[in-house]
């Protein structure tokens, strides 16, 4: 409990919840929230300007664009959180492994990581979706690949400091098997840097799907994401632009949402992390 | 020194012997072929010319020879010719190299100019406005996408203003001014999110060396307030700056790629896109090659410049 009125004292994580907080409630109810069928064409209402009734305008189909706003926000949410659950599970049992076994097992995997980390990540990215073809697992899995190197950095370190505790000294002493230690007593000593890694990694996802889906490697329309959106209305600048400028602002605060709450998760966990 | 840079020099070709391998294997092991993606839905192209086709382009070789051959190519500086155009790759990519090059730069150059005075501002008004205009200006330039600002800088500064092209690109060498101004909104784009997150550790890392006791000394012996801050504590503070923007590298020559679609400019990134979707092998190894070799070479410059700022670095 202390614990929790802790957290809560940061401003950043209070301001980044509510943010992420009112984008996953958004993106839950996003059904019954919309004022209007994100897909349906409605030829007489095309391309309106932002009004009372539809606060973004509509598009060129004449579909509201808040309503798709928010119905992008699940298939956004829905790969960050996937593909970096998948990336944290995959990176922190690569690291954790190489920062306690050291030797060999190290060499391979850090090598292996390097090796990921020497491409630019959107590059990566795209050449995987553009040969295995885009669309929601798709995309997903290929975040989670280009994620789970800086998971194996960050598990790492974390755990290679852990092992020098004292702590695990004594168990070592008493004869513990190695596998036991590493679960019981470094795993949680060591999970501080990798939660507050996956916060700001989920940021780093939902730009990442954004990106991806602007250059139609996302799901396929009519679904709507906010990446596709911003693409579809590139066009159509000059006479409506808030078909971009509407889902760009829900990339934005979603993405300061989860890096606030990254920032004050830091602070919080790790103070000797504090910058000034 | 010297034994400092061959050493990283060394771990930089290990990197890049091993993007060889993973492109080379990952544009062949996925799905999708040439030949089918070439021909199109052409049915009178019988069996036999694609085999003829596949041999022609060297894919009916075991993978390890095709790599040998490829590898041996780049050791020579030839990096195979497209499947498609049939010009050599390297030819393109020289053409295509200035654009990108010049892209980052510029994006580097606004980001600096932003970021420096601006989280040097704020390191020396802590609380006041200026450190809250840019501490917000830093947290909402990282959240919003490199893409979506690009397209509100369209927005504003073309089809408001019209004070630049919405997109387009001149050579510098035929209409210098126009080649200036179609680059103008591409880098501004991409600059700005650099600039919010190298402001963000320029604020943080020169407040934390403003508190150090060499700082207090400088102030002490009555120097003045500029000499303390760019003479003693701002070079002190750069280690962190560098570390940021070499990281932040990657994502430039990353945000190039969607920058130069949106913006029509004929770099090395839409060079890649082009080559990914019609499956063209060598024009894609190619401009990965380049772009993860330009990638690996500014690591291996920010490590030397880690150096150079700090002589404890060169002898750890």
């Amino acid at each position: 409990m202390i614990f929790f009125k802790q957290l809560l004292r940061s401003p950043s994580i209070l301001i980044g919840g509510v943010l992420v907080l009112v984008m996953l409630l958004s993106a839950l109810f996003a059904a019954q929230i919309a004022p209007f069928d994100p897909i349906a064409f409605n030829t007489e209402d095309r391309l309106q300007n932002p009004s009372w009734q539809h606060l973004f305008g509509t598009d060129i189909y004449g579909r509201d664009t808040f309503s798709r706003v928010l119905h992008g926000a699940r298939q956004s949410l829905a790969v960050a959180f996937l593909s970096v659950s998948i990336a944290l599970l995959v990176g922190g049992v690569a690291g954790s492994l190489a920062g306690f076994y050291r030797g060999w097992v190290d060499t391979i995997i850090m090598r292996f990581t390097d090796i990921l980390l020497a491409f630019p990540a959107i590059l990566l990215a795209i050449a995987l979706l553009a040969f295995a073809g885009g669309g929601f697992w798709n995309l997903t899995l290929t975040i989670a690949v280009v994620y789970a190197a800086p998971f194996t950095r960050v598990a790492r370190a974390s755990v290679m400091r852990v092992r020098e505790e004292v702590f695990v000294e004594a168990s070592q002493a008493l004869g513990n098997k190695s596998s036991l230690i590493l679960l019981r007593h470094v795993l949680p000593n060591a999970l501080s840097p990798l939660i507050i890694e996956t916060s700001l990694r989920l940021a780093f996802a939902i730009l990442s799907e954004a990106s991806l889906s602007y250059l139609g490697l996302g799901p396929q329309p009519p679904a709507p994401s906010w990446g596709q959106m911003i693409a579809d209305g590139r066009q159509l600048l000059e006479t409506s632009p808030w078909i971009s400028v509407g889902p760009g602002i829900a990339i934005t605060i979603t993405v300061l949402g989860f890096n606030l709450l990254g920032d004050g998760l830091r602070d919080t966990l790790d103070p000797r992390l504090r910058k000034a | 020194m010297i034994s400092f840079l061959l050493q990283r020099l060394g771990l930089a070709l290990i990197s890049l012997f091993g993007v060889m391998i993973l492109v080379f294997a990952m544009v062949r092991l996925v799905p999708g072929d040439v030949v089918t993606n070439l021909i199109g839905l052409d049915t009178n192209i019988t069996a036999e010319r694609r085999e003829e086709l596949r041999r022609l382009f060297g894919l009916d070789l075991p993978i390890q020879t095709q790599f040998a051959k490829w590898f041996g190519g780049v050791l020579q500086a030839d990096l195979g010719s497209s499947l498609r155009t049939e010009r050599p790759v390297l030819t393109d990519l020289a053409l295509r190299f200035p654009v990108t090059l010049q892209l980052t730069l510029f994006a580097l150059v606004i980001a600096i100019i932003i970021a420096v005075p601006l989280g040097v501002a704020a390191a020396n008004n802590r609380g006041k406005w200026i450190d809250t205009v840019a501490s917000s200006f830093a947290l909402l330039g990282i959240a919003a996408p490199s893409f979506w600002i690009a397209i509100l800088c369209v927005l504003f500064f073309s089809l408001q203003l019209r004070w630049f092209p919405p997109s387009g690109y001149a050579l510098f060498s035929e209409d210098p001014i126009g080649n200036l101004k179609s680059m103008f909104l591409p880098s501004l784009a991409l600059g700005l999110s650099l600039a919010a997150a190298t402001t963000r550790i320029v604020r943080s890392s020169l407040l934390e060396v403003l508190m150090l006791d060499y700082t207090r000394t400088a102030r002490a012996k009555g120097l003045t307030e500029r000499a303390v801050v760019y003479r003693h504590a701002f070079r002190n503070a750069l280690i962190p700056v560098v570390t940021v923007i070499g990281l932040q590298i990657g994502n430039l020559l990353g945000g190039t790629v969607i920058i130069e679609q949106i913006f029509g400019l004929p770099g090395i990134g839409r060079f890649a896109l082009e080559g990914i979707n019609l499956r063209d092998y060598p024009v894609v190894q190619g401009a990965v090659l380049v772009v993860a070799a330009g990638f690996v070479l500014v690591n291996v410059l920010v490590d030397v410049l880690y150096a150079l700022i700090d002589p404890r670095v060169r002898f750890a």
